[in-house]
């Protein structure tokens, strides 16, 4: 376990943030229903894959989630493209193994 | 609090929003040239804009007390034409003269393509050239740990000195690397797709107080002038004692921007510090 950096204890910690979490988690369990219930457009979308890929990181036990979760949605690669087509991003890498 | 917003983009804000600040104990704001949200059609528009950052800006700061000061480049969403872009970096020689300019930014990358990475270099040989200190603008999103490295090893070859240089967007996932190599951090406070004020708390608790700051880098998009104050709340609300919230935005900014002999600490950093 990480060293104790939080100056609340973890009681304090809960009374201050779960309530917040609780609706957060919400929020994502109904996109996924919403997903469900959506039709049309495409089947597959590399965005969902790697969502539902980092969702188990969350309770895999190990620490560092954040930090874990944004490296597996990074490109991973070290040369610079050849020519940008698009200023946007998409929130994870398009070529990545999700 | 007297607090220093080192990287917000007042262009886009109202003069409601000065004042907002200015009441929430802002004394001084550091503004990076950047995207407008809309590519502009040519270098004299570039002209334009750094009159209004180093004429216009300081005197709609002034008038509720806070200081303006900002960084000249060619942005790196606007960089993938390299004849353009050289032709808007060939202006910057000249705006490097106004009292307010602290350096070269925020240069950097946003796709990490090859053109970006050209004018990047082009961008740190510049501000070699005339001794600036330079700040980072980091992609978002899926290419901010490529596109950070990218950035470093460039500052890395050109042989910049890192205590000079704040890598700005960093997250849970490059602040480490980017303070090892002893560069200066920023933390972005965002509503949507960058850090959080606690996500920011969470980061100063794991990777220490030394190098690092916050800021709203509000512009023009979903953004918060505020978010500053209001990760001091956040600091407060967690038991950090007042110290905490002056080291990050108000000691650390002034050290890192008191490089630049253009940075005049404001009067109430004097103020004393509160023991935490």
């Amino acid at each position: 376990m990480p060293s104790p950096t939080c100056p609340l204890d973890v009681g304090k910690t809960v009374d201050l943030y779960f309530m917040e979490h609780r609706a957060k988690l919400l929020d994502i369990a109904a996109f996924l229903d919403r997903l469900d219930r959506s039709s049309g457009g495409p089947a597959d979308d590399v965005r969902i894959r790697a969502l539902k890929q980092v969702i188990p990181l969350l309770i895999d036990g190990q620490g560092n989630r954040t930090q874990r979760i944004l490296e597996r949605l990074s490109d991973h690669t070290s040369e610079p493209i050849p020519a940008a087509h698009t200023k946007a991003a998409i929130g994870v890498d398009p070529h990545g193994d999700y | 609090m007297a607090y220093i917003d080192p990287h917000i983009h007042m262009v886009s804000r109202t003069t409601d929003d000065y004042r907002r600040m200015a009441e929430a104990g802002c004394v001084a704001i550091t503004e990076p040239a950047f995207w407008a949200g809309f590519d502009r059609s040519s270098p004299a528009a570039f002209a334009d804009y750094f009159r209004q950052l180093t004429q216009v800006e300081p005197k709609r700061a002034a008038a509720y007390g806070i200081d303006h000061y900002c960084w000249l480049c060619i942005n790196p969403k606007e960089a993938e034409d390299p004849v353009f872009a050289r032709e808007v970096i060939a202006l910057v020689p000249e705006f490097l003269k106004a009292d307010n300019v602290l350096g070269i930014g925020e240069i950097g990358l946003n796709k990490n393509s090859k053109n970006e990475m050209a004018i990047l270099e082009e961008q740190i040989e510049l501000a070699k050239q005339h001794n600036q200190m330079i700040l980072v603008h980091t992609p978002h999103l899926e290419d901010k740990l490529k596109g950070t490295r990218l950035t470093m090893d460039a500052l890395k070859n050109a042989d910049v000195d890192p205590g000079r240089v704040l890598i700005d967007h960093v997250e849970e996932h490059t602040v480490a690397e980017v303070l090892d190599r002893g560069f200066w951090a920023g933390m972005t406070l965002y509503p949507d797709s960058k850090c959080t004020p606690q996500r920011a708390v969470d980061i100063i608790e794991c990777f220490g107080n030394e190098r690092i700051w916050i800021n709203s880098a509000g512009d023009w998009g979903p953004s918060d002038p505020l978010s500053v104050p209001k990760c001091h709340r956040e600091m407060h609300r967690r038991g950090h004692g007042p110290s905490l919230a002056e080291k990050i935005s108000l000691h650390n900014p002034i050290a890192f921007l008191s490089q630049s002999s253009a940075f005049k600490p404001p009067c109430e950093a004097a103020r004393p510090t509160v023991s935490a």
